[in-house]
């Protein structure tokens, strides 16, 4: 009588135990940088002290010298800017793009489209050495202009990708009847097609301003100076000098600018893996 | 279009054969020169003797090549990416799919915890691994802290966890499927939750039990997105350097050295461009295996 119970509870905890452990794996490192963020120096640098929890009373210190004596201010400004920059690039190229794909080039547009995509996986590794020679030619060395110039070779094929998808999604009558009130094509894709997207634009805004903000190898090889750095290379290389580490700070700088823009990304996290396996799912 | 023929003269502009290459033709343009035109040029500098100084352009045939195959750095380099992706990417697949199946069904709590585990994939990477740096940090890892604390090792026993060639592989590998694992969990849920009900259904009432529907039924159901979320996993371990790099820098030794730190530190860092771009360009055929890969998952989806 009792054993389909036991059996139930066992699988319920085992389940537990699984999705806890996983759980804990994950989200470990984001705790222990927001429990640092606030230790003072000489609780962090004690071995014998517990380190879960404060044996100090806890501080501000460590996020007023990562805002006033760090150019931490100065990255996340600069974050925004090559973000907001490559948005634009990326929507103005994009756009077309998607609804071309979608609506006016049968086969071999799907073909392209796949071509596209398939570019989205060349890694920054293979092709930083040219780009690096490129931009020193263009006389872009060391100027944040070099990351506007190149982010949007990954964040364009995705969200071409992206938005192909959504506007294969709308009912092709609304720019037909729009058409046949007297626009053309390209008119009723700028009035009607546009405006009611914004779902799909706004999928596009919040991954480009992501993929920009994770965006290492491209900024270390371009960028030399500390005051053009961005965020993700910023805060590992400046904010250690030589072989002295200010951990409280470090730890401010990775959970200030990592945890608000990943809570933000997960809204829209389901899009984007439907965009990643269109095909192979269905 | 069969309804609803426009009633104005359409200009050339409008129609489909001119209209659709006018609006695709920006961002082909763009992908070509940004993408297209590098690539060309980091095979040629592979074959010539390019320097970050110098303004010349010789060509040296596969003179990189035999002397970068050559060096012992190089041949390690190349050892370690593939143990560090193949023993990554295996980890990442069957520890995705344990916890998709574990989030395939309903709990209480449930979207925190997703948002939880999706944590190191959505945050910036650079900074989720400067986190571990700390964690690991040899004379003040919390983990051997905690180790120390329940009696497994001693106050001289503390793990130099990034200073030990062994052990700091392992733990590179271990942040890497760290990074990885939820992007995988994600795409294999996508996967099990597009499975139609029915199907568990009709298994259930042919009396199939737990591993029997697990194995016969659930997984080859997910394949083809399995294929997937281990294709682009695969290209991501194969050619990513951040985790090494804000780790160990290679280090020690060289024992977590990879291909793509390794063109970093030569072509970047080092300034021998050539040399550089050859050791990146062994980085292509893996690219194209994985390119052929997607097509077909592609193509087959394409048939049914």
């Amino acid at each position: 009588m009792a054993a389909p119970a036991v059996r139930r509870w066992g699988l319920r905890a085992g389940h537990l135990g699984i999705v806890g452990l996983f759980t804990v794996f994950t989200a470990f490192p984001f705790y222990w940088m927001l429990i640092t963020t606030f230790k003072r120096e000489t609780d962090l640098l004690k071995r014998a002290n517990n380190p879960f929890v404060y044996n100090e009373p806890p501080t501000l210190e460590n996020v007023r010298i990562l805002f006033e004596e760090t150019l931490y201010g100065r990255w996340l400004a600069n974050t925004l800017f090559v973000g907001l920059l490559v948005v634009v690039i990326t929507l103005l190229l994009s756009l077309p793009a998607g609804y071309a794909l979608a609506r006016l080039t049968g086969r071999w547009g799907e073909r392209l489209g796949i071509g596209i995509f398939l570019t989205y996986l060349v890694p920054p590794t293979l092709l930083f050495i040219p780009m690096a020679r490129v931009i020193g030619d263009l006389g872009l060395q060391d100027s944040l202009w070099s990351l506007v110039l190149v982010y949007p070779s990954f964040t364009v094929p995705f969200c071409t990708w992206l938005l192909m998808g959504f506007f294969k999604a709308i009912p092709p009558d609304l720019e037909e009847a729009a058409m046949i009130d007297g626009h053309s094509r390209l008119g009723a894709f700028v009035r009607v097609v546009v405006p009611i997207s914004v779902a799909g634009i706004l999928t596009v805004v919040i991954f480009t301003l992501t993929l920009v903000m994770q965006e290492f190898v491209y900024a270390l090889t371009f960028i030399t100076a500390a005051r053009n750095f961005t965020v993700s290379v910023g805060v590992p290389t400046f904010l250690v000098h030589g072989d002295v580490y200010f951990w409280g700070s470090l730890m401010a700088g990775a959970f200030i600018s990592s945890v608000p823009i990943a809570i933000l990304y997960n809204l829209f996290v389901d899009r984007f893996i439907a965009g990643f396996t269109v095909g192979a799912v269905k | 279009m069969t309804h609803g023929e426009p009633r104005r003269r359409a200009s050339w502009v409008d129609r489909a054969e001119w209209l659709g290459p006018l609006m695709i033709g920006p961002a082909v343009l763009y992908i070509v020169l940004v993408l297209g035109v590098p690539f060309l040029l980091a095979l040629y500098y592979s074959v010539s003797d390019i320097s970050m100084g110098s303004r010349t352009l010789g060509f040296v045939g596969l003179k990189n090549f035999v002397s970068v195959v050559q060096t012992i750095k190089f041949q390690t380099s190349l050892k370690n990416t593939f143990v560090f992706a193949v023993v990554a990417q295996v980890l990442v697949m069957a520890l995705g799919t344990v916890l998709a199946l574990a989030l395939a069904r309903d709990f209480r709590g449930k979207w925190i915890v997703r948002l939880l585990i999706l944590l190191p994939w959505v945050a910036p990477i650079s900074l989720g691994t400067i986190g571990w740096l700390w964690i690991l940090d040899s004379t003040y890892s919390v983990i051997n802290w905690t180790l120390e604390a329940v009696g497994l090792i001693g106050p001289d026993g503390w793990y130099m966890w990034l200073g030990v060639p062994w052990l700091a592989m392992g733990s590179v590998i271990a942040i890497h499927v760290w990074r990885i694992l939820p992007l995988a969990t994600v795409i294999l849920l996508a996967g099990l939750t597009s499975i139609p009900h029915d199907i568990h259904d009709a298994a259930q009432m042919d009396g199939a039990g737990f591993s029997r529907h697990l194995f016969q039924i659930t997984l080859p159901l997910i394949r083809p997105i399995a294929l997937v979320a281990g294709l682009f996993g695969l290209t991501l371990a194969f050619t990513d350097m951040i985790v090494i790099f804000v780790l160990t820098r290679g280090g020690p030794y060289d024992t977590t050295q990879v291909l793509a730190s390794l063109a970093f530190f030569t072509g970047i860092q080092g300034g021998d461009l050539a040399e550089g771009a050859a050791i990146a360009v062994f980085l292509f055929p893996l690219l194209v295996a994985v390119a052929i890969g997607f097509l077909r998952v592609a193509r087959r989806a394409e048939v049914q």
